[in-house]
C-alpha cells in the first residue's frame, strides 16, 4: 500500500462520479443553494414580499431578473424562497425516510402478516400516480404548505418501505443475525446491532436520489395552488403567475430554473452515490 | 507448425485506480490435437482468465503480453472484430453454468446455428442439419423437436450437453472448457466428462480443461498444469503429476484430498474461514511457494480444490467413468 | 436423482411441459392476476374514500360556497340528496352498490353523470398519453440501449446527462415554456384546449378527437386537433423519455453481464447481433416492466401538463374535482385511474409470457 497525503485520501473518499468536471458542478450548484437556504433573505436586494417596485418591468431594468405581477423583486424571492422549495423537501425526503424505513423494517423482520399488510398497503398506494393521489390529499387536508408536505409524504414512504423490506429479507437468513438472537437478542437489539446498518447505505442513496424528486412533487402541489399560500415566496407558486401572464416570460422561467438546477444537482451527487456504492452499474 | 494451442509466456494485468494488477505470470502451456490439458488452482489463480485470453475476451482495461498460438498461427496479431472468425469457429468454449450461460428466451435451436450460419454461411436448413448432427453426437435425444425447445426445458446435464455441442458446432479444433461439471450433479457430472473424453478421442479435439477439482482432473486429463496467483507451478503428465508431484503447492494440494492424509480439511472446515484468506488475484504472484511446513499447514489449501459440493465418492465414480 | 450411468440424463425425454398443461399454467397465471387486479381495485376506492372523507375539509362548504354553508337547511337538503347522512361505512357500501351497475353517481358540482364526465376526460388525456408513451418508449429505450452499449464512453456520458436533465425538468414549467416559445414567439403551434375555437368537435366514436375525424373524414377537423395535440405530448414526452432511459441503461447494463452475453461473445457473434439478439432479448422483460411503471408517472405528468393547455381531460377534471371536494367524481377518478393501472399491468403480466417462455409453464 502506498502512503497518501491526508488531501488525496478526503479526495478519494468523494465518489468518481463527483471528481470530475460535471461533478464538482453539480456538488458546488448544491452547496451554494443550501447556503442560499441559510442566508437567502439577507443578501436578498429587496424585500421578497414588498410590493413596491415598478409591475412587470424585464430583467435588467430596476432589478437584475425583473419585477413580478405585484411590482416584486423576482431575483430576492427566488433567494428567500429557496429555504421553501429545498427546505421543505429535505423535510419530505426525512420523514418518508424514516417512515417508510420503519414499516419495510417491520415487514421484512417479523414476516407473516404483519409483511402482507404492510406490503399489499404499500402495492395499493404505489398504485395511484403521485401527483394524483397527492394533489388529493392536499385538497382535502385544505391547501397550506404543511399540508402540502402531509400529502407528498403519503405517496413517497412506500419505495423506503420496499427497498428496507428487502433487505431486511436478505440479511434476516444470515448467520450473524441468527447467532445473535441465539445469544438472546431482543428483537429491538437484533433490528439495531445486526440489521439497521445494512439498510443505511441504500436507503440513503434512495433518499439522495429522492430530495430532487420530493422538491418537484412540492413545486407541482404550489403550482396547482394546493402547496404555498399567496405572499409566501415559493417557486412552483411563483411560476403558475406566469401562466396567466405568459407573455411576461421571466416570470415563469427564472424560478423554473431554480427548481431544475436544484434537482438536477441532487440528482447528479445521488447519481454519483449510487454508482460508488454499486459498481455494477456504474460505467467503466 | 504446432497443431493445436500453444501459449507462450502469457502474461496479463488489468489497469486500476492503483495502477497496474498483475494477474498472469508468464503462463505457457501447450495442448495438442487429440489431448486434454488440465488446468487446475484455487480460484482467483487466473485459470479462467487464462481460458478467456485466449478468445480475446479478456476483461476490459487488461494488458496483455505474450503470445498465443492456434495451429501455428499467432492469435495476439489479431485484434479487433477479425477475432470473431476464431471464437466459436475455430476455438469452442463451454462455461461453468449452462443455467447460466444458454439464453433462457431463445430456443436450442437458434443457439446451435446462429453462429454456424454467420461462421460457415450455411443455408438455414443446412444450419438445422449440423444442429441436429451436433445434438446427437453430445448425446440428447428428441430430434427435430428438440431444437425448438427453451433451455429450462432440459436438466442441467443436458444443458451442459447442449453448450457443448453449441461450442462444437462449427467444428473447432480447440475446446476451452472452464468448470464444464462444476455446477453438476455428481452422477450427471461423470458422464458429461465421459463425453467430453469421447469428443476428444473420436475428432481428436484439442482441449484446454479448466477446474478447480482435482478429481475431475484425474477422471479426464492427460497432462496436468497447476496454477497458483497467475503463474504456473508445475506441469507435466497426470500420472506423473498425481504420483510423484515436484512442486510443494501440488504436494499440499493432493495431501487436502479428503481420503488423502486426512485431518486439514476437516480443520479449515472448523475454523469456517476461507482457508485462503481470499480469493484475492491481487496477491503477489512473485512471492515465495509455502515451501515451509508450517505455512503449509497454516493455510490448508485444500477447500476449495476438493470441491465442497462434491462428495468423495462422486470424485472416484467420476474417476472411473 | 436417477440411478448413476455413465450418462445418465441422455437418455431421458425433454422435460418440459406438453401442450394442454402449458395451456392451463397460463389461464391459471392470468387468472391470478385478475384477481389480484380486482382486490387491488377494491382497495383504490377504498383507500380515495377515506381520503376523501377522514380528513378536516368540509365537501358542503367547497361545493356549496360559504354563504349557502351557513344555512342549515340548504345543507340539510344537500347532505340527504347526496347521502352524506348516512354514517361513512354505509355511504361506501351504497357507492360500491352503485358501483355494480356502472352508476360512479351525481358530481355536484358539473351536475352531470361522474361516468358521462370521465367518459369525455378520460379519452382527451388518453390522446395524449399514449402518443407520448409510444414516442417516449421509441426513443428512450433506444437512448437507454445506445447508452448501454457504450458503456463509460462519450455517447454514454452525454445521453445520460440528457436523461438526468430530462427528469429533473419541472413538467409544468416545461409546459409554460414550450407554451411561450412555440405558441407566442414562433407560432407554430395553436393555443390552448383540444381545437380551435369555430371548430366543431367530430362525431363521437372513441372521444379521442383525432381518431373520430379520421372515421368521419373531417381532415380539417383531423390537422387541426394533431396540431393541439403535439404541444402537450411533446412535454409529457420530454418527461418520460429521461425515465426510460435511465432504466433501460440499467436494466441493460445488467443483462450485458450476464452470462449467456459472454458465452454468446464466446461463439464469435459479431457485437452488433449479440446486442440486438441477445442483450436486447434479455432485456426485453425489465424494459417492458418499466415502460409500464412509466405509464403511470406520466398519468401523474398529465395533471400539471393539462391545467397549463386548458386540456379538458382526466388532469384537468381531478384537479378540479379534488379542490372542491368534490367527492364522487374524485372516486370516479381514482376509479379509472386503478383501472388504467390494472390494465397496463396485466398488458405487461400478458406480455411476459409472450417474451419469456419461463412464464409460460408456470415458474
Amino acid at each position: 500500500m502506498t502512503r497518501r497525503s491526508p488531501t488525496a485520501r478526503l479526495w478519494r473518499a468523494i465518489p468518481p462520479g463527483l471528481r470530475q468536471p460535471l461533478g464538482l458542478a453539480a456538488g458546488l450548484i448544491a452547496l451554494a443553494w443550501l447556503v442560499i437556504c441559510l442566508i437567502g433573505p439577507a443578501i436578498a436586494p429587496f424585500d421578497p414580499l414588498a410590493q413596491d417596485l415598478p409591475r412587470f418591468s424585464p430583467p435588467g431594468e430596476v432589478s437584475f431578473l425583473g419585477t413580478d405581477e405585484l411590482g416584486r423583486d423576482l431575483f430576492s424571492r427566488i433567494l428567500a424562497g429557496a429555504r421553501v422549495t429545498i427546505g421543505l423537501a429535505l423535510v419530505l425526503v426525512c420523514l418518508s425516510m424514516l417512515i417508510g424505513s420503519l414499516l419495510g423494517l417491520l415487514a421484512g423482520f417479523f414476516g407473516r402478516w404483519v409483511d402482507e399488510a404492510i406490503m399489499r398497503f404499500t402495492d395499493l398506494v404505489m398504485a395511484f400516480p403521485t401527483v394524483i393521489l397527492a394533489m388529493v390529499t392536499a385538497a382535502a387536508l385544505g391547501a397550506s404548505l404543511f399540508n402540502a408536505v402531509l400529502a407528498a409524504l403519503v405517496v413517497s414512504w412506500p419505495q423506503y418501505a420496499r427497498v428496507v423490506r428487502s433487505i431486511v429479507l436478505g440479511l434476516r437468513g444470515n448467520d450473524f443475525v441468527w447467532s445473535g438472537r441465539l445469544l438472546g437478542f431482543s428483537a429491538v437489539r437484533s433490528i439495531r446491532v445486526d440489521i439497521l446498518p445494512g439498510t443505511m447505505g441504500p436507503t440513503l442513496v434512495l433518499a439522495s436520489l429522492d430530495i430532487g424528486t420530493a422538491a418537484l412533487l412540492l413545486s407541482g402541489l404550489s403550482f396547482l395552488g394546493l402547496g404555498a399560500r399567496p405572499p409566501t415566496p415559493e417557486w412552483g407558486s411563483m411560476v403558475s403567475a406566469a401562466v396567466s401572464h405568459f407573455d411576461k416570460w421571466w416570470l415563469g422561467v427564472f424560478p423554473g430554473l431554480a427548481i431544475l438546477t436544484v434537482v438536477i444537482s441532487f440528482n447528479f451527487i445521488g447519481d454519483a452515490l449510487r454508482d460508488a456504492l454499486d459498481p455494477g452499474v456504474a460505467p467503466r | 507448425m504446432t497443431p493445436g494451442l500453444r501459449i507462450d509466456s502469457l502474461s496479463l494485468s488489468i489497469r486500476g485506480e492503483d495502477g497496474l494488477t498483475p494477474i498472469l505470470d508468464r503462463v505457457s502451456l501447450q495442448v495438442g490435437r487429440g489431448e486434454v490439458q488440465g488446468l487446475a488452482g484455487e480460484s482467483g489463480s487466473g485459470k479462467t482468465i487464462t481460458g478467456l485470453t485466449v478468445i480475446g475476451l479478456e476483461p476490459p482495461r487488461a494488458e496483455v503480453t505474450g503470445r498465443i498460438w492456434l495451429d501455428g498461427e499467432d492469435l495476439m496479431a489479431i485484434t479487433g472484430r477479425s477475432l470473431n472468425a476464431i471464437r466459436g469457429r475455430r476455438v469452442g468454449m463451454v462455461f461453468q453454468d449452462p443455467t447460466t450461460s444458454l439464453h433462457p428466451q431463445l430456443t436450442v435451436g437458434a443457439q446451435l446455428t446462429d453462429h454456424v450460419r454467420y461462421h460457415l454461411g450455411v443455408s438455414r436448413a443446412e444450419a438445422l442439419e449440423r444442429a441436429q448432427t451436433a445434438l446427437d453426437r453430445v448425446g440428447v435425444a428428441g430430434g427435430r423437436e428438440t431444437l425448438r425447445r427453451y433451455p429450462h426445458e432440459f436438466s442441467g446435464g443436458q444443458r451442459q450437453r447442449i453448450a457443448i455441442a453449441i461450442a462444437l458446432a462449427c467444428e473447432p479444433a480447440v475446446l476451452i472448457a472452464d468448470e464444464p461439471t462444476t455446477a453438476l450433479d455428481v452422477t450427471v457430472q461423470a458422464g458429461v466428462l465421459a463425453l467430453i473424453r469421447s469428443l476428444v478421442d473420436s475428432l481428436g479435439l484439442a482441449v484446454l480443461f479448466i477446474t478447480h477439482d482435482l478429481g475431475v482432473m484425474s477422471a479426464v486429463a492427460d497432462r496436468v498444469a497447476i496454477m497458483r496467483r497467475g503463474r504456473i507451478v508445475e506441469n507435466g503428465e497426470r500420472a506423473q503429476v498425481f504420483t510423484a508431484p515436484a512442486h510443494p503447492y501440488t504436494r499440499e494440494l493432493l495431501a487436502s484430498l479428503p481420503g488423502a492424509t486426512g485431518g486439514l480439511r476437516s480443520r479449515a472446515d472448523l475454523a469456517g474461514i476461507d482457508p485462503f484468506g481470499s480469493g484475492d488475484p491481487t496477491g503477489d504472484p512473485t512471492g515465495d511457494r509455502p515451501a515451509d511446513a508450517a505455512l503449509v499447514r497454516d493455510r490448508p489449501a485444500d477447500d476449495d480444490l476438493a470441491g465442497r459440493e462434491s462428495t468423495g465418492d462422486g470424485r472416484e465414480e467420476a474417476a472411473d467413468a | 436423482m436417477s440411478p448413476a450411468s455413465a450418462n445418465p440424463d441422455a437418455g431421458r425425454p425433454p422435460s418440459g411441459a406438453g401442450g394442454g398443461r402449458r395451456h392451463s399454467a397460463l389461464a391459471r397465471y392470468v387468472a391470478k392476476r385478475l384477481v389480484i387486479a380486482v382486490g387491488l381495485l377494491f382497495g383504490m376506492t377504498l383507500v380515495t374514500f377515506c381520503l376523501t372523507n377522514l380528513v378536516p375539509g368540509d365537501p358542503v362548504a367547497a361545493a356549496l360556497g360559504q354563504r349557502a354553508a351557513d344555512d342549515p337547511e340548504i345543507v340539510a337538503r344537500f347532505r340527504t340528496e347526496y347521502g352524506l347522512d348516512r354514517s361513512l361505512p354505509a355511504q361506501y357500501l351504497a357507492y360500491l352498490g352503485r358501483l355494480i351497475r356502472f352508476d360512479l353517481g351525481t358530481s355536484w358540482q358539473t351536475h352531470h353523470a361522474v361516468a358521462a364526465d370521465l367518459a369525455k376526460a378520460v379519452p382527451a388525456t388518453m390522446e395524449i398519453a399514449f402518443g407520448a408513451i409510444v414516442g417516449a418508449a421509441l426513443i428512450g429505450i433506444t437512448f437507454g440501449a445506445w447508452s448501454a452499449y457504450r458503456r463509460g464512453l462519450a455517447t454514454d456520458q452525454v445521453l445520460r446527462l440528457v436523461s438526468l436533465i430530462g427528469i429533473s425538468l419541472p413538467t409544468f414549467w416545461t409546459a409554460i415554456v414550450c407554451f411561450y416559445v412555440f405558441y407566442y414567439r414562433l407560432g407554430w403551434a395553436p393555443g390552448s384546449g383540444r381545437l380551435t375555437p369555430g371548430v366543431a368537435a367530430p362525431p363521437n366514436v372513441t372521444g379521442m378527437y383525432t381518431v373520430d375525424a379520421l372515421l368521419a373524414g373531417e381532415w380539417r377537423t383531423f390537422v387541426d386537433a394533431s396540431a393541439h395535440l403535439a404541444l402537450p405530448t411533446l412535454v409529457l414526452t420530454l418527461y418520460t423519455i429521461g425515465l426510460l432511459t435511465r432504466f433501460s441503461r440499467t436494466s441493460i447494463l445488467e443483462v450485458l453481464d450476464q452470462d449467456y452475453v459472454r458465452a454468446a461473445k464466446a461463439k464469435g457473434l459479431p457485437g452488433r447481433v449479440v446486442f440486438f439478439r441477445y442483450v436486447l432479448r434479455g432485456a426485453a422483460v425489465p424494459v417492458l416492466t418499466v415502460v409500464g411503471l412509466a405509464f403511470g408517472s406520466l398519468l401523474s405528468g398529465t395533471v400539471l401538463v393539462e391545467s397549463v393547455f386548458g386540456w379538458p381531460g382526466l388532469g384537468s377534471y381531478a384537479y378540479q374535482a379534488a379542490s372542491k371536494l368534490d367527492l364522487l367524481a374524485v372516486m370516479g377518478v381514482g376509479l379509472v385511474v386503478g383501472l388504467v393501472y390494472l390494465c397496463v399491468n396485466l398488458a405487461v403480466d400478458l406480455a411476459y409470457g409472450f417474451i419469456d417462455p419461463r412464464v409460460r409453464v408456470g415458474r
